[in-house]
């Protein structure tokens, strides 16, 4: 009996120890010195550019991986292909990965000397732009819908599928009305995940953007040299602001979260 | 040791499993608890073993009174529907798990668990994981685990519910043959009146928490105690307030004064013996059971007329 | 059903599988080109200058003992969360208290919290400003400190599902058998864990290696005590020494490959008992 309580307390003040201290301080240094300057520093053009770039990002990013997650989840359980489990690994890989290797690698292949270093020559800028950010983005946040979906349609199974063609539909229309349905939880805890990865990324969009302020500074981005031109306060406001969206995220990947929960 | 059970009650929320429940079950016996689903006999059964304490009343095992001790100090040997085997080991670990918990000494685990295995006709597969065994072999595995502690009493949450109808019959028999050589206490859990029938000396019948009869099969068949009871335990004609078994369904050619006439809607032929489907002329439909050579003396088939009566029938006073 | 009806649906059979085929050729020349270009790259930048080269770079004094301060606090981040993540999950499914909802769903912080705010909260808290009088940063305290607010969610969540799956019946049939709460636990409550645990503890272990963003403010960054190896990759590329960069990193690479192949093994290990 004590044992289960002192189990209980233990874990959860590790828990309060380790994640509630930190947001509370998120919130109460931003408003140490009053509403105004967190709002000042908010809304200044640097931080709304930074805002608007990482929201940018992450509206290319998202919608790309979401159509090949649930293409390649579809292949992967429905049609047995050579090369399966290669492809499982590599999607694996953007999760066990450094984000510090992601950029690198690109930095290696759009740079000067790099493969498609030539790339820039033709004006196509890679690096120290957008492109090259949102390919950066892409590639951390890419296993997340793909992974979701698997376990779902394997569940499922192919019965309903079965069921719809022996009644005359098209394999199109048994996608559209039967598969897709089935997977949409499944899809929409994948687009959380997705989205709030492709928001917080750090590490790999720093060494491809150059960080330049104004330009190619996304609001992670924007945290780190607000901290380290000594504005706390403009670091702290912008950090609630992702703070809020990562609380955001929390409350949905609790909606979506598909199969058995502990409560 | 027998076991007595006075005035338990238990409930879930509000829902009352057991209701102020009294059972005696003699040393020795094989007893059945026979119900339908959600009567309360797998709740009674766990109260026995101790996996759930009751609100109230008392279980006794022989002369202890052991309502509030855990399962694990009352020394009961429990198997259950879906054979709760420990996946991670081996049929031979599985056996042997209630005596190295004890502490036994090796060489007598060795042996008991030989014995065992070739009581329940596995040895030879105690190397296999229960994934690699077949259903009734898993249960075979999981009784030879409950008896492999010398339980006082062995208990039985539907042993045979997740086995095909042939595995079921023939573990049912091996049961009653293993009973009768081990001589354990042991009470079945079952919703199978068939089961309970062919099995058991003694059964308690039990409905929605109470306890409707308790008696030999022989004793809840002619018998009955209730309407439920009577129904639950084979089929029954109810015309009006009056029961009647489809074999005391007598059936004439000719009126007699008494009979009323019928017409045969159906018939079936189940092998050994007929199953006919009558309707009255008042409307009343009726189910007859007579043996093959009795349906062909009458020619019986379908829009045939004849006449009905009971030779025998229940009442029940309430 | 007619000929034509027939010849329709075939056609329609031939059109939809040749469909299929090529959006599964666009899925993995998109899966190409985001990520097996640039790895591919990546590994031969850093062989680029001769193998000689590769292997200077990775033994050099500074990028050693990077590698080996990351490997060790990941190490001990992880088996320290073997222990932690269990027990918050077992809190988490056998347990029942208010708030236990909010406290499930709490959990999941670590992963959407961008890691540069992660690391600059735990630098307000236990840095210079500290309000509890504790200075951490430029020590490796700190870093530990990051890596295990950042791999919480790994071992928990492997583990809750397993949890919440296991037959209770096992348990109890134990119980039945004699065996007393703890031995319950060693015998057959942890042996069917195991493998889930193992699943979060390599997960958290690859993720610690390669964590950038919250240690990189806490952890001050100094060569040979709090340099881990990311850190010392950024740096080597603002040295402008790709080479160096590239050989470190491609270890960083081979690391997470194990790390995802014991994973693929422990998955395997898990479900050979099931059926």
């Amino acid at each position: 009996m004590i044992g289960r309580y002192a189990l209980r307390f233990g874990a959860l003040g590790y828990l309060a120890f380790l994640l509630l201290l930190p947001v509370g301080l998120v919130f109460y240094r931003t408003f140490e010195h009053g509403v105004a300057p967190a709002w000042d520093a908010v809304t200044s053009p640097q931080a709304l550019h930074a805002l608007w770039l990482t929201l940018l990002i992450a509206a290319v990013a998202v919608p790309l991986n979401t159509l090949f997650g649930v293409t390649l989840a579809i292949s992967l359980v429905r049609h047995r292909f050579p090369g399966c489990g290669l492809v499982n690994a590599v999607v694996d890989l953007p999760v066990a990965l450094s984000p510090v290797v992601v950029g690198l690698s690109l930095y290696l292949l759009y740079g000067t000397g790099g493969w498609l270093g030539g790339l820039a020559g033709h004006g196509i800028k890679i690096l120290f732009a957008l492109p090259g950010m949102i390919l950066a983005t892409i590639f951390v946040s890419l296993p997340f819908v793909v992974r979701e979906v698997v376990p779902v349609l394997r569940e499922i199974g192919t019965d309903q599928e079965q069921a719809a063609e022996t009644l005359g539909a098209t394999p199109f229309t048994t996608f559209r009305r039967i598969t897709l349905p089935a997977i949409r939880w499944a899809v929409c805890y994948g687009v959380v995940l997705t989205t709030a990865r492709a928001i917080g990324e750090f590490g790999a969009v720093s060494i491809v953007s150059g960080r330049i302020e104004g330009k190619t500074e996304t609001l992670p981005l924007y945290v780190q040299s607000q901290f380290e031109g000594f504005n706390t306060t403009g670091a702290f406001a912008a950090s609630v602001v992702l703070a809020l969206i990562a609380l955001a995220t929390v409350v949905a990947m609790r909606m979506f979260r598909p199969g058995g929960e502990a409560s | 040791m027998g076991i007595t059970v006075v005035e338990v009650t238990k409930r879930f929320g509000d829902f009352v499993a057991l209701d102020d429940v009294s059972v005696a079950i003699p040393e020795g016996s094989l007893t059945a608890l026979l119900g339908p689903s959600g009567s309360g006999k797998s709740t009674l059964l766990r109260v026995i073993a101790g996996l759930d304490e009751p609100d109230s009343g008392q279980v006794s095992l022989g002369d202890d009174d052991v309502t509030h001790l855990p399962a694990r100090a009352r020394g009961v040997g429990m198997v259950f529907q879906h054979y709760a085997a420990f996946k991670h080991m081996t049929v031979w670990d599985n056996v042997a798990f209630g005596l190295k918990v004890r502490k036994r000494p090796k060489d007598e685990i060795r042996r008991r668990v030989s014995e065992l295995l070739e009581l329940v006709q596995l040895d030879g597969l105690s190397k296999r994981y229960p994934a690699q065994l077949s259903g009734g072999q898993r249960q075979r595995m999981a009784l030879a685990r409950a008896l492999a502690v010398d339980p006082e009493v062995l208990l039985l949450d539907e042993p045979f519910g997740a086995l095909d109808a042939r595995v079921r019959k023939e573990l049912r028999a091996w049961l009653r043959r293993l009973h009768d050589e081990v001589h354990v206490t042991t009470i079945i859990v079952t919703h199978d009146q068939e089961e309970a029938m062919e099995v058991a000396g003694q059964i308690v019948v039990i409905n929605r928490g109470r306890v409707e009869q308790v008696g030999t099969p022989r004793e809840l068949y002619e018998s009955p105690a209730n309407e439920f009871v009577m129904s639950f335990v084979g089929p029954v004609n109810k015309i009006g307030e009056t029961f009647v078994r489809p074999r005391d369904i007598s059936i004439g050619l000719e009126p007699d004064g008494e009979s009323t006439e019928a017409m045969v809607e159906r018939v079936v032929h189940l092998g050994f013996e007929v199953r006919a489907e009558l309707v009255r002329d008042d409307g009343q439909h009726l189910v007859a059971q007579l043996t093959e050579e009795e349906a062909q003396a009458l020619e019986l088939e379908r829009g045939l007329i004849v006449y009905v009566k009971p030779s025998r029938q229940t009442v029940f006073s309430t | 059903m007619g000929i034509s009806a027939v010849a329709l649906s075939r056609r329609e059979a031939v059109l939809s599988r040749a469909g299929g085929g090529i959006a599964r050729g666009i899925a993995i020349g998109y899966l190409s080109v985001i990520v097996l270009v640039p790895m591919a790259a990546l590994v031969w930048a850093s062989r680029s200058q001769g193998m000689g080269t590769f292997w200077n770079e990775v033994t050099k004094p500074e990028a050693w003992s990077a590698l080996k301060l990351t490997l060790g606090i990941s190490f001990l981040v992880a088996a320290f969360n073997a222990l932690t993540g269990t027990a918050i999950a077992w809190v988490l499914v056998r347990d029942s208290f208010p708030g236990k909802g909010f406290v499930n769903a709490v959990i999941d912080l670590p992963f959407a919290l961008p890691t540069i705010v992660a690391g600059l909260v735990l630098l307000e808290l236990y840095g210079p400003n500290s309000p509890f009088g504790v200075n951490l940063a430029f020590q490796r305290a700190g870093i530990v400190l990051a890596l295990l607010f950042v791999t919480l969610p790994f071992v928990v969540r492997a583990v809750q599902p397993v949890l919440l799956e296991l037959d209770r019946e096992m348990e109890e049939a134990a119980e039945s058998l004699g065996a007393g709460r703890f031995a319950v636990f060693r015998r057959i409550v942890f042996p069917n864990l195991l493998p889930a645990v193992l699943s979060g503890v390599a997960l958290a272990f690859a993720r610690a290696v390669g964590e950038f963003g919250s240690v990189v403010l806490i952890s001050g960054n100094i060569p040979f005590k709090t340099e881990v190896s990311s850190v010392y990759i950024a740096g080597q590329v603002e040295s402008d020494n790709p080479a160096g960069a590239a050989a470190v990193s491609v270890v960083l690479l081979l690391i997470s490959l194990a790390v995802l192949l014991l994973i693929g093994a422990f998955r395997h290990w898990r479900t050979r008992h099931d059926r």
